[in-house]
């Protein structure tokens, strides 16, 4: 088994969107928390910092973990490390 | 079976599931005309109750089978979309259902914590964990452990990790399934417990990992049917909007602040009535640390303390015209006085702690509210706070990721693609009802602050009266400044209450509330048979097969792990029938301990091809060692009471357990040679779906 420039490709391109949806699921998490008495001053959708940490900052992570599927199962074809039909 | 394709059988599936849910709703309405036509409550109970067992097992006696891979790994043929089921269902466990929404409710802002912690972790497990650990393949999570690091220790490690996080967390399960049997049929605690226990074995003994999916698929359906049908009628009562998701944040919101400011006001009408019932909580509380003070002088305080209320028994029997009702109060008081300095201390202890009840509304939205006597302690006391609300979802979204009964499910599923997919699925599930629950808590709010609130005591909504008549804990309420009208400090509500009382507080039948227990029922056992087979399965495939008998037939192996699921659930019911400590800390523990011990090792094992054997070792020991110190040492049921580490709680032990692993597995890693080819052709194998000249580490 030898990794070819593609693989390695393939690899890098995983771990930058790895890396991007992670630091956005890291500013919905932590970064909202932090600021949770802050953001309450706004008021969209009821209190925004409360609302955030009740609803916003969920549908975000079921969105990244969306994007990821998607992405991932594109980049499998475009770099030819998709599996075969299963039928 | 073997002829049909994946997509025939996920076509199949579809079918089966559509006609069972509406199989489902049929017996619903069933039972409810039973209601109509007069069955008693109780009749009704248990028919929920075994109906929904029997109906496990029968999914669980369908799927039984004698195939080692579909014993482990249900075959891995369970598509995207039903995986994400079976994982929400395994996921969401008896304080999910029934506990979310009451601490919510109790605790307003600060309660997220657990909303975000158990949904967030799994962009952890999408991203670091699941693709990966399909592509490797096998059966367990000790598997990859051994595999990837080569030699028994980080296998033994990882056995004892899963065993000991599992079991922790299956004994808060099925102390869950004993408090709904016993209190929807009045069964004993134990004889719940025992009751429920039944209900897990049918699911696993026969099919494990097989039977265990397709009836958590089941579960899952049943448990989110009985979540949404009261919020959504709640919602349409309070605000005539079917979306309580909405209508909470927009209507009920804005109300109930205005609410806890009118509640906080002493100038207004309603916090006039508030402000009376709290100073008498005050007077109470000082009461109690004045005689607690004087027990300190010496023995002969309590003597006199009695002599008093004879006195005063003897002078209001004197007065010109004798009150009997006042009479009746004191010579009870007379009656209920402490016995010994031991239970004055104790009596006395709680009398003073009524202070807490005369405390301010805490604003529902506010975040780390905190009090204090100077500004300057309120801000100290508040960046505490906030730091364990950080310092807690880190430990539960991280243990999310690591809880080996969770990362399971993944290697069930027919591809790499499909175990990304099917994370996605499981999130939206868990998603539904967590995002429910902080909507629930407030509509719930709002029932009580503007309906219950201002009430009369003679007349109170029948609910309150119900769940008051059925269980204190749950429900208190008591005339404190004799007005008859009831104010927000004359309430206590226990947490559970919310969920098993929404039913009655929308004005839904009966059927509804016994619909809600199934729904409990099914997330508590589904997450337990879960845990169970997890146990086991460390036990029979890593410890057993693995490590003390390589050649062991599949009939034996099969046998081995059955047995050992038999007698890890007697131990696990022995355990609860104890009722040991405070289940929310179990849970905490759960997390904190899985996410210390299995998460740096199983994430540096994909991404770092330098970690090697000395290096996991060291760091799933490092981790856990950590992690289960600080328990120990600053967990108040332990008796040692050591100063917190920069005032961390207990529950949040592995804010210090994983960096501790992660530097052990750095350190160590770094101190010993590189892995050899073979491993580092093993972590270039799970990188890629699809490599050409690619090994096989499925093992079936």
């Amino acid at each position: 088994m030898q990794l070819t420039e593609k693989h390695k490709q393939y690899w890098s391109m995983n771990l930058k969107i790895s890396t991007v949806l992670l630091v956005l699921w890291f500013v919905a998490t932590f970064v909202m928390g932090w600021f949770a008495r802050e953001l309450n001053e706004i008021t969209i959708i009821g209190p925004l910092g409360f609302y955030m940490s009740a609803q916003g900052s969920l549908i975000i992570y079921v969105a990244i973990i969306w994007y990821y599927a998607h992405y991932m199962n594109n980049l499998d074809k475009e770099y030819g490390v998709h599996e075969g039909e299963l039928d | 079976m073997a002829e049909i394709t994946q997509s025939q059988f996920a076509a199949n599936l579809k079918r089966y599931y559509s006609f069972y849910t509406g199989g489902f709703v049929a017996f619903v309405i069933v039972v409810g005309i039973l209601e109509q036509l007069g069955v008693p409550n109780k009749i009704l109970g248990y028919i929920f109750l075994f109906a929904t067992i029997m109906l496990y097992a029968g999914i669980g006696f369908m799927s039984k089978t004698a195939d080692v891979g579909e014993y482990y790994v249900a075959g891995r043929r369970v598509p995207a979309l039903f995986n994400g089921m079976a994982t929400g269902a395994d996921w969401m466990s008896a304080a999910s259902f029934i506990g979310m929404a009451g601490t919510l409710y109790l605790s307003g802002f600060d309660g997220l914590a657990f909303v975000l912690g158990w949904t967030g972790g799994y962009c952890l497990v999408a991203i670091l964990l699941a693709p990966y650990l399909r592509k490797f393949g096998q059966f367990t999570i000790p598997d990859f452990l051994g595999a990837r690091f080569g030699g028994h220790l980080p296998r033994f490690i990882g056995v004892v990790a899963a065993i000991v996080c599992s079991f922790t967390y299956v004994i808060a399960q099925i102390y869950g399934v004993g408090i709904i049997t016993s209190r929807f049929t009045g069964l004993e605690f134990q004889v719940g417990v025992f009751v429920g226990l039944a209900g897990i074995l049918v699911c696993s003994f026969l099919g494990g990992m097989k039977a265990v999916t397709w009836t958590q698929v089941a579960q899952y359906i049943i448990l989110i049917v009985a979540y949404m049908i009261p919020v959504v009628w709640l919602s349409v009562k309070h605000t005539g909007v079917p979306i309580p998701q909405i209508a909470a944040y927009t209507s009920a919101m804005p109300k109930i602040a205005a609410l806890e400011k009118e509640f906080n006001d002493k100038a207004s009408p309603k916090g006039a009535k508030e402000e009376e019932v709290r100073a008498i909580f005050r007077a109470r509380s000082a009461e109690g640390d004045r005689k607690l003070k004087g027990l300190e002088s010496g023995p002969a305080f309590l003597t006199q303390e009695k002599e008093k209320l004879v006195a005063k028994v003897a002078e209001l029997k004197a007065a010109p015209t004798p009150d009997p009702k006042a009479i009746e109060a004191a010579e009870k008081a007379v009656k209920d006085f402490p016995a010994d300095a031991a239970a004055a201390k104790k009596a006395w202890t709680a009398e003073k702690g009524a202070g807490a009840r005369a405390a301010p509304v805490k604003a529902h939205a506010e975040a780390f509210a905190v009090g204090g006597k100077t500004p300057e302690e309120i801000e100290k006391n508040r960046g505490i706070a906030k730091k364990n609300f950080l310092a807690l979802i880190a430990c539960l979204m991280i243990g999310t990721a690591a809880l080996p009964h969770i990362l399971m499910r993944y290697y069930t599923t027919p591809s790499v693609h499909e175990a990304r997919v099917s994370v996605f699925w499981g999130l939206f599930f868990i998603f539904l009802l967590y995002f429910t629950a902080p909507a629930l808590a407030i509509l719930a709010k709002y029932e009580v602050y503007s309906n219950l609130v201002g009430s009369s005591f003679a007349s109170l909504p029948a609910w309150v009266s119900n769940w008051s008549t059925v269980d204190k804990t749950l429900m208190n309420i008591a005339d404190i400044n004799k007005d008859g009208i009831v104010q927000l400090a004359e309430v206590v509500i226990g947490g559970d209450l919310i969920v098993l009382a929404t039913p009655e507080i929308a004005g839904l039948p009966y059927v509804i509330s016994g619909l809600v227990a199934a729904g409990g029922l099914a997330a508590a056992l589904s997450t337990a048979d879960g845990l169970l087979l997890t146990i086991a399965n460390a036990m029979s495939h890593d410890l057993y097969y693995k490590m003390i008998d390589p050649n062991a037939s599949t009939v034996r192996r099969l046998a081995v792990s059955k047995g050992l699921l038999l007698v890890v659930a007697l131990l696990a019911a022995y355990v609860t029938s104890l009722k040991p400590g405070d289940i929310l800390f179990l849970v905490g523990a759960a997390f904190s301990l899985a996410a210390s011990g299995f998460f740096p090792a199983l994430v540096c094992g994909v991404f770092w091809k330098r970690a090697n054997y000395l290096g996991a070792v060291l760091g799933m020991s490092l981790g856990l060692g950590v992690c289960a110190y600080y328990m120990y040492m600053t967990y108040p049921f332990f008796g040692v009471n050591a100063p917190k580490w920069w005032d961390i709680n207990p529950i949040s032990a592995g804010t210090f357990g994983i960096p501790a692993g992660f530097l052990g597995i750095i350190i160590g890693s770094l101190i010993s040679p590189a892995p050899n080819k073979e491993i580092q052709e093993l972590v270039d194998h799970v990188r890629y779906p699809n490599l050409e000249g690619d090994i096989d580490t499925k093992g079936v």
